[in-house]
């Protein structure tokens, strides 16, 4: 299998050198009581350091199985049945277990959704944030606890000394995020996944959370894939996107090109579903219907049977990736029509 | 940075240091109590025996079955046994025998069953079958039967009876501790751990055992109890502490026979056991809370405010 042109996701002038992450036709199975499904299909993107990478769909499309295979925390029902993850040059699906280990931290982290559950209810966060220094660097509990402190003031802890004392129920949610993303870039990670990291928090604190994470980037020169189904943080936040849809990518490329002149249907739809652009008075757009049942994907294109564009091709054809521009590509037969649109 | 905008609303909640535990055992009456009581068992175990001399192996047939009185020096405080000799001085003796068979057997039980069931429960899969299944095993067999059988093979001395009583009641850990870690290596902070490489003991021991520790530490007290229960239906048989050694539960056993005409030689080693398991059990009960940094804050309440949940004590939280 060559390459897909258009998987290629960073602009032309980034593209020089090894992407920090590079996921080639990653397949994931479940394994259910009522028999194996795909929970992600051929699924490929790209990151290279300092950018950012969103991967973007709906409850279920499985972007949040992505990242947990990319980081090796799938539970036993689920299989990678084929592709590679190869992070800092090795494929680390491939790597035994302690081999692995070793990458965990300082090549790949992951950033979780709910941090209050991430964080160990019984140690003080600064005993926590020490962990990963006295693994990897070897580091005394008096050391590591330093580090900790240090980390706590990098990502904006008032009075980090105190603070290290106190325990992870005596953290705001935005703190606790704060911390959790302290633990994550403790060791300087090449590869920083961040799983719908400010979904559980408002407003006014998701923005100082990505702000951080952005600082954060620029300043260790990370690469981050930021999974979510928020649009305005992917508009905002994201160098390059990723749609996904019933566990395949239906369209990538540059952000500001895809949200600008999508080549997919379903990201028009998103799009379109985005209140700011209805008009008043009207019913609000959405993509109707819901996403097929993993265990009943159809034939031809997954997203056929919402598709406003589909006819008799896409019920028996798979729409291939191709290439929709120099950095972006889409999964629809048609993707040139909409483009006239 | 806006940092201090979304800084907790409870800041009076983050102390600049927890309390020290032992200004929150004094807070606590009960278990303060406790404490005391199981401290002074202890001291008397270590040092009364020395303090006494002969005085728990002395005869004195003149003096048999004498009632507890103040008549007869600190020897005859607590009355005389059949043979005359001073109960008070067998109780202090038999403190330290008791000690030494319950405290390492439960210990060792303790450490051993913890160790395995997390080690099993974490992992799961066949190693957590092949624990299961030893744990099934020696819990199919009645630990007293088991117990009688090896001490009539082997020389009934303190060491075998410390071994059975502990390889008996292993299972009791192993089951406890594998369901707890069976739970929490699903939890989030376990993964979270392992995406940064921890391996398994570090886990376990970091993530697990502070969790389930306090479970482990009470079914441990509760067993305190069984295992000196154990010894002295043991001694009873005849197969536990043999004399001229003596142990809370011998006396009981001995004391049986003249429950009718000397109740003072049964009941007090009765006395003594109730005494320190209920001390062990309250001063478990405290350990638990005290070491729940999320349920800490209500020792530092007076007891009679405890448990409510009014508008007051959220504001003091």
């Amino acid at each position: 299998m060559n390459p897909l042109p258009g998987t290629a996701t960073a602009e032309p002038e980034a593209r020089t050198g090894e992407p920090a992450l590079a996921v080639e036709h990653l397949s994931v199975d479940l394994h259910t009581a009522s028999g194996t499904v795909r929970a992600v299909d051929d699924v490929s993107f790209s990151v290279h350091k300092g950018r950012t990478l969103a991967l973007l769909g709906e409850s279920g499309c499985g972007k949040s199985m992505t990242a947990l295979s990319i980081v090796g925390l799938l539970e036993p029902v689920a299989e990678v049945v084929g592709g590679s993850v190869k992070a800092g040059g090795t494929d680390v699906l491939t790597l035994g277990r302690r081999a692995r280990r070793r990458l965990a931290g300082p090549v790949l982290s992951i950033v979780f959704q709910d941090a209050l559950a991430a964080l160990n209810p019984v140690q003080p966060v600064g005993r926590q944030l020490g962990e990963p220094f006295r693994i990897h660097h070897g580091l005394s509990r008096r050391e590591a606890k330093e580090k900790a402190i240090e980390l706590m003031r990098i990502v904006g802890i008032p009075e980090p000394r105190a603070r290290a004392r106190s325990y992870p129920h005596q953290f705001s949610g935005g703190m606790r995020q704060r911390l959790l993303i302290a633990m994550a870039v403790a060791l300087a990670p090449d590869v920083l996944l961040a799983d719908e990291p400010t979904t559980a928090l408002d407003v006014t604190v998701q923005a100082q959370i990505m702000q951080l994470l952005r600082d954060l980037r620029a300043e260790r020169d990370m690469a981050v894939v930021l999974i979510t189904h928020d649009l305005a943080v992917v508009a905002e936040h994201a160098d390059d996107v990723v749609i996904m849809y019933a566990g395949n990518v239906v369209e990538t490329g540059p952000v500001r090109e895809v949200f600008a002149d999508p080549r997919h249907p379903y990201t028009r739809g998103l799009l379109d579903s985005v209140p700011e652009r209805a008009e008043k008075g009207k019913p609000l757009p959405a993509v109707g219907g819901s996403p097929p049942e993993l265990s009943n994907v159809p034939p031809g294109c997954v997203f056929q049977a919402r598709c406003p564009l589909a006819r008799e091709r896409c019920a028996d054809e798979r729409p291939r990736l191709t290439a929709t521009g120099p950095a972006r590509a889409a999964a629809c037969h048609f993707s040139e029509e909409l483009a006239s649109v | 940075m806006t940092a201090t905008l979304d800084r907790p609303d409870d800041t009076a909640a983050a102390p600049k240091r927890p309390p020290r535990w032992w200004l929150l055992l004094g807070r606590d009456k009960l278990a303060a109590v406790a404490a005391v009581v199981l401290g002074l068992v202890l001291l008397t175990a270590l040092i009364g025996p020395l303090l006494l001399g002969d005085a728990a192996t002395r005869q004195d047939l003149n003096a048999s079955l004498r009632p507890p009185s103040f008549d007869h020096g600190i020897t005859g405080l607590l009355g005389t046994d059949i043979l005359g000799r001073s109960v008070l001085a067998r109780l202090v003796e038999a403190a330290g025998t008791t000690l030494s068979v319950a405290i390492p057997a439960v210990l060792f039980s303790l450490v051993a069953g913890s160790a395995i069931g997390m080690w099993a429960g974490y992992h799961g899969g066949r190693r957590e079958n092949i624990a299961m299944r030893v744990a099934d095993v020696i819990l199919s067999f009645p630990s007293l039967l088991l117990a009688v059988v090896v001490l009539y093979v082997f020389t009934p001395s303190v060491a075998n009876i410390v071994f059975i009583l502990a390889l008996a009641r292993i299972p009791i850990y192993l089951r406890t501790a594998r369901a707890e870690a069976a739970e929490l290596k699903s939890r989030l902070f376990v993964d979270a751990a392992r995406t940064f490489g921890t391996t398994s003991w570090p886990t376990i021991y970091r993530h697990i055992l502070p969790i389930a520790m306090p479970t482990l530490l009470t079914v441990a007290t509760l067993d305190f109890c069984f295992v000196m229960l154990s010894e002295s239906s043991l001694s009873f048989l005849g197969i536990g502490i043999q004399p001229p050694d003596v142990s809370w539960g011998l006396m009981v056993a001995q004391g049986r026979q003249f429950l009718q005409t000397a109740w003072w030689i049964a009941v007090l080693p009765g006395v003594a056991i109730v005494l320190t398991t209920v001390s062990a059990t309250i001063l478990a009960a405290w350990v638990r809370l005290a070491t729940d940094p999320a349920q800490r804050w209500r020792l530092t309440l007076p007891t009679s405010k405890r448990g409510k949940r009014s508008v007051t004590t959220e504001v003091t939280a």
